[in-house]
């Protein structure tokens, strides 16, 4: 058994990229090796700014003998096809072997395949792993042709501790690698992938990036404590300035306090997005006005300078978010509207200031429909709410649309529900995003997503596959939250149309296309289900009803019926209906007809017992639906369970007079109708 | 600092060349770099470029923003394998302690949408400022480049703040005898900023646009392409659109197709560089 190491040796890979290519590495590697018949009792693989590597454990020296056996064509076949042979073989005419077999005289191959050395395996895999690796990105450098995603330097290759020799456009394995750029000089030998990552870190690299992650985040919270604050914890931060050092170290830096002025968002993107800071609280929970910084050296004066510097970038950073924030105040929401004019929408959908007065128009519908008493707050955030699309801030940080324009709004001193509905409206963006629930940001969160809808699905860009290029899918996910979640039910019959009619009334030809709209909303619903862990079956069981626009309904009927198929009851309901349902169906195919008549003229006390049932509960039940208390519904459904019963142990369907035999299939029918009135029962599996 | 780096790089076997008398928004504008990342010639060249970026004008207001700045530009083609250690020294030539300070290379892929180029690399940050961009390219003009060069560039007044430790670029002194940065070029910030975000008249811009773009098309399709002066007139055409794209009357509808016009212009121009050279 063996162990190999294999690192590949660049300038600075880009942090986003380097998780998945150890992945990825990993997975070509067992992938190449698995071919050859090697496997590895263990690969782990590791990544820091400069460098990929993997160490594999636990390998064999060599690969098993194998011995193959061919029949090629008969000795008398054309010299063509034994030439094929020979050449498909390897071998030459002499090499083969003659065996008389019932058909006739027949030439076979015997290929010894020796067993191969793995060292020999690796240094033929390697070179196709490198050349054909699934950058996102990659490049070209120098004079050469290979792509890599920055330029590779050095490959060590080490199994045991002996360098397998290989060649990568003019690349040369070995087992000389360097340590950190500042922190280490010189060449560094590599003994064996045991002695790695040791004599790595004795060269001032952190080899795993987990490990560098920890550290950072345990220096990062020491040094916010320290000066008394809290290190506001963020995952994608930790494992981006991971991935951008090799040894790295936290350091606490302070802004002016006076930059607080400036909304707290602002000040977190900042200093997250452009500069990789984390950001501080103090004891009340708000926005210290400090930072923490990941440096990657250990410097000289104890990274005096290296903060002084980053407090000075930090510091324009902010004046520059206070320039936007300043100017932006000198405009109101309302007298930025003319600007919407020049952002297109949509090319056959308008500008966003087309969308803006359509979903004031919308919102006036909604609110029309529940009378939640916030018109005018709706119609104000509905015009105002895309108007900081143009502000500055929003220009430089368009992650904070919405939230800029709530503190527009707010300082305008409009109610504050116009603000909140202004920052919420694009939410939820997603199934764990939080969802709107104050009047006015629900109506006008709706009125944003069904306007999305019916315009693109109004010009046929309807999500298709894996393609949703303006997010259709999130947005009706985004409608049935809002309703569902808030209780609302919006009569889709009649508002998909009435939205359609606003962009008519603007002159933009979309096509009505509510009957596909409101499939849609029924089937993104059943995703929902499906992943909140409602079984597919039920869900189905209640869709297939169909004719349904009410998702408020449509869920309290599939929850009801979830219910009911976990009792005793339900179970035999269940069983009796399918026993039901199948014999009308066999005797339905071989009569090449439906039992869908009256019944008439029941004698045998059974089948009274479950008629008159059968009278009562389609009653019950179809009152228990109107008014829409399922499980009363689902009730009065399973007191049919003892006369079914009976009937089956009782009846005989199929008797010798046909008018009998009808009539009681007529009586199974109404049994099957009945059911049907609370879920089609043939979709349950069980 | 100019001149060390001159220097650093002359011995590096860099021709040393002058600023090109065109206004554009980058040192990557200036032929010696686009024209001549084409074809399979080997080129070193280093130079200063005064960059003009008409949005990035902020009235003097900003410690370290301006619309009129100072590039210091290399190109090595082929890039060579120690192309980084190279420029960490010259860094370390210029003053920066590479001991003290903490130099980074973060991820940023270079586009010219305007150039029709894309690179790959960095851009290098000191202590958290962003100090040069590095680039490889891939692409120039819509064209494959073969071999690949390596682009450095030294944003002049960021280092020059670095090593004399000031917080505004207007601060920075300009000689021994108490000349500042801002002494110079103060007024022309406000004001350039003024005609850039308020001033310019539009009318006469779109105009002066569409000239550019008839003369160096003209200049491409005579039986003698003159492939240089065309080039001049792509490069005024780049830059009348960033003036009229500050000035915010340029849509996002049309932004797409204006960059897509200068896009073709220097498509042209490549085409005829490696064609005629």
């Amino acid at each position: 058994m063996a162990d190999f190491l294999l690192e590949l040796f660049s300038e600075e890979i880009p942090a986003r990229m380097q998780r998945q290519a150890a992945a990825d590495l990993a997975k070509l590697f067992k992938a190449a090796l698995g071919e050859a018949g090697v496997t590895a009792a263990a690969v782990e693989t590791f990544v820091t700014p400069r460098r990929l590597a993997l160490i594999a454990h636990g390998l064999p020296l060599a690969t098993a003998a194998l011995s193959e056996e061919r029949r090629g064509p008969r000795t008398d076949a054309p010299a063509q096809a034994i030439d094929g042979f020979l050449k498909s073989t390897g071998l030459t005419r002499d090499q083969l072997e003659e065996r008389e077999d019932p058909k006739g005289r027949f030439l076979y191959a015997v290929i010894e395949r020796p067993g191969q050395a793995t060292a020999a395996v690796i240094a033929g895999v390697v070179p196709d792993i490198v050349r054909t690796f699934p950058w996102p990105k990659s490049m070209r450098w120098g004079s050469g042709s290979l792509r890599w995603v920055r330029p590779l330097h050095g490959i060590v290759a080490l199994l045991d501790g002996d360098v397998i020799p290989l060649e990568i456009d003019g690349i040369r394995s070995g087992r000389t690698t360097k340590g950190h750029r500042f922190l280490s000089s010189g060449p560094i030998e590599i003994g064996s992938a045991a002695t790695y990552a040791d004599q790595l870190r004795a060269a001032h690299v952190i080899l795993s990036s987990q490990d560098r992650a920890a550290l950072i985040k345990q220096r990062a919270e020491a040094a916010a404590e320290v000066a008394g604050l809290a290190l506001i914890a963020d995952d994608g931060l930790l494992i981006e300035n991971a991935g951008l050092t090799e040894w790295p170290v936290p350091l606490l830096g302070a802004f002016d306090p006076a930059f607080l002025d400036v909304p707290p968002e602002v000040i977190r993107l900042t200093m997250r997005t452009n500069q990789k800071y984390f950001a501080c609280s103090n004891a009340g929970g708000t926005l210290a006005p400090a930072f923490v910084c990941v440096a990657n050296i250990e410097a000289s004066d104890g990274g005096a300078a290296i903060v002084a510097g980053n407090q000075k970038v930090l510091a324009a950073r902010l004046a520059d978010a206070r320039f936007f924030w300043e100017q932006d105040k000198k405009s109101t929401l309302e007298s930025r509207l003319p600007k919407l004019q020049d952002i297109v929408f949509h090319e056959k959908l308008g500008t966003v200031a087309d969308r803006a007065q359509r979903l004031q128009a919308l919102c006036a519908d909604i609110e029309g429909h529940f009378s939640l008493g916030v018109f005018n707050t709706a119609s104000t955030a509905a015009k105002l709410c895309k108007s900081d699309l143009v502000s500055g801030m929003v220009g430089e940080f368009p992650e904070l649309q919405g939230t800029m324009g709530r503190y527009y709004a707010d300082l305008e001193k409009l109610p504050a529900a116009v603000g909140l509905a202004i920052q919420e409206h694009y939410q939820p963006v997603g199934p764990a995003d939080e969802c709107p629930s104050d009047p006015t940001s629900v109506v006008v969160a709706l009125a944003d997503k069904i306007d999305a809808l019916v315009g693109f699905f109004g010009i046929d860009a309807k999500p298709t596959g894996s393609k949703d290029p303006f997010a259709l899918r999130r947005a009706a996910l985004g409608v049935i939250r809002l309703t569902v979640e808030n209780g609302l039910r919006l009569p889709f019959s009649s508002l998909l149309p009435a939205s359609t009619q606003l962009f008519w009334n603007q002159g933009f030809g979309v096509k009505n296309q509510t009957a596909e709209l409101i499939d849609f909303f029924a089937d993104r619903l059943k995703v929902q289900q499906r992943e909140a862990g409602v079984r597919h079956d039920l869900i189905d069981a209640v869709f297939a009803l169909g004719g349904e626009d009410d998702l408020v309904r449509l869920l309290a009927r599939v929850k009801a019926l979830q219910a009911f198929v976990a009792t005793e009851d339900g179970t035999n309901l269940l069983a009796g209906y399918k026993r039901a349902a199948n014999i009308l169906r066999i005797e339905e195919k071989k009569d090449a007809r439906a039992y869908d008549g009256a019944v008439a003229g029941l004698a045998v006390p059974e089948e009274v017992a479950l008629g008159a049932s059968l009278d009562r509960v389609v009653a019950d039940a179809e009152a228990a639906v109107a008014h829409e208390d399922f499980e009363a519904a689902m009730g009065s459904l399973a007191t049919l369970r003892p006369v079914v019963d009976a009937f089956f142990e009782k009846v005989t369907v199929n008797d010798t007079d046909p008018a009998v035999r009808e009539n009681r299939l007529n009586l199974l029918n109404r049994f099957r109708v009945a059911v049907h009135k609370v879920a089609d029962f043939s979709r349950i599996e069980g | 600092m100019i001149l060390t780096l001159q220097r650093y790089w002359a011995d590096r076997g860099c021709v040393v060349l002058q600023p090109y008398d065109e206004m554009m928004g980058a040192g990557t504008f200036h032929p010696a770099t686009t024209l001549r990342a084409l074809g399979p010639k080997p080129w070193r060249a280093a130079y200063v470029q005064p960059s003009r970026r008409p949005s990035d004008g902020r009235y003097g207001e900003n410690p370290n923003r301006l619309q009129h700045y100072y590039q210091f530009q290399v190109i090595l083609k082929p890039s060579p394998a120690d192309i980084l250690d190279l420029y960490l020294g010259s860094l370390r030539e210029i003053g920066i302690d590479t001991a003290k300070h903490d130099i980074r290379f973060v991820e940023d892929d270079w586009e010219s949408p305007t150039l029709g180029a894309w690179g790959l690399g960095w851009e290098v940050w000191c202590d958290g400022m962003e100090v040069s961009q590095f680039t490889y390219f891939q692409q120039v003009g819509g064209l494959e480049c073969a071999p690949v060069s390596g682009e450095i560039t030294y944003g002049l007044e960021r280092l020059a703040m670095y090593i004399q430790g000031v917080d505004s670029v207007y601060d920075l002194a300009y000689n021994d005898d108490g000349v500042s940065y801002g002494d110079v070029f103060y007024r022309n910030e406000v004001e350039q900023s003024a005609y850039n975000f308020e001033a310019a008249n539009t009318e006469v811009l779109f105009r002066q646009f569409g000239e550019a773009q008839a003369e160096c098309r003209a200049l491409l399709e005579r039986d003698k392409p003159l492939t240089l002066p065309a080039y001049d007139q792509a490069i005024r055409a780049s830059h009348i659109f960033n003036l009229l794209n500050a000035r915010g009357v340029i849509s996002v509808a049309e932004r797409q197709a204006y960059i897509g016009r200068v896009r073709d212009l220097t498509k042209a121009v490549a085409e005829s560089w490696v064609a005629h050279g």
